[in-house]
């Protein structure tokens, strides 16, 4: 049953990022940057987290989850002083950017540019 | 002329522009809204369904369920731009939108497509800037928020 809901709900985070696309003129970077706050400020309001608990990784792989991660931090990080509540969201998302930034420059200094196919 | 004859005036040209544009209309290709939400959905869904497989598959063999999850972000991250680097995920992307996009595969490609386009300009101001021209808006975004919806709870409790 996790695997319906995961499926349903990640698909239909993708159709709504499909259907801004396809009926809106916002650029790539506006959307992410959206799906990223809409995710962060949900979790905020406390509206996250029972999509996370129902669909698990169908709700923290698409990018909503990266807000939620960020904001999940932070409000736990709240609990333990003024400093936590600051460092939290970094600190809970760190594995997953700093990845990103080192496996990406590596792989942009290995491979070079391709024509489009 | 006074204004109702100016009107009078214009109003075949306006009518011609309106048929006209009706006419272009029916040429251009609408974007396929339904098929492709549809791949969308079906992509996205798979690519959650994967990752709650590898999750279960680490929880089982006794990690927590945080770094099950911080080690699946981190492999669809590795993947995500391995398979940009190759070239692919342009492919894949052309036939699924939104869904390799909004997952968070979309954000480890929007890091490196452009720094290896930009690769020219070298190792610091081509990769090391354009690394961060797409995912350097989601980032502010994202850690402003953070940090504020942080501030807010603490001063809540």
């Amino acid at each position: 049953m996790d695997y319906f809901y995961a499926f349903v709900i990640g698909g239909g985070m993708c159709v709504i990022g499909q259907i801004l696309i396809d009926t809106t003129k916002l650029t790539t970077p506006r959307i992410l940057v959206i799906f990223v706050v809409a995710g962060a400020v949900l979790t905020g309001l406390g509206l996250y987290e029972p999509l996370v608990k129902l669909a698990k990784n169908g709700a923290t792989v698409p990018l909503p989850g990266f807000g939620y991660s960020l904001a999940k931090g932070s409000m736990d990080g709240a609990k333990d002083g003024f400093l936590a509540a600051i460092s939290g969201g970094i600190k809970n998302t760190a594995a997953g950017l700093t990845a990103a930034v080192v496996f990406g420059y590596i792989i942009a200094l290995v491979f070079s540019p391709k024509s489009k196919r | 002329m006074t204004s109702k004859e100016k009107e009078l005036n214009n109003k075949p040209e306006k009518e011609v522009a309106k048929k006209y544009e009706q006419y272009v209309k029916q040429f251009t290709p609408r974007p396929k809204y339904f098929s492709n939400s549809l791949k969308a959905f079906f992509v996205g869904g798979l690519i959650c369904i994967a990752a709650l497989y590898v999750q279960n598959l680490l929880m089982d063999k006794g990690l927590s369920e945080k770094n099950a999850g911080a080690y699946v972000t981190v492999f669809l991250i590795c993947l995500a731009q391995l398979l940009t680097g190759l070239g692919v995920f342009d492919t894949i992307g052309k036939f699924a939108g939104a869904g390799v996009f909004v997952p968070i595969t979309g954000f480890a490609n929007s890091m490196v497509a452009p720094a290896i386009e930009y690769k020219k300009e070298g190792p610091v101001l081509g990769i090391g800037a354009k690394l961060f021209s797409l995912a350097g808006p989601v980032l502010v975004c994202g850690i402003t928020v953070s940090a504020i919806i942080g501030i807010i709870s603490y001063f809540m409790q």
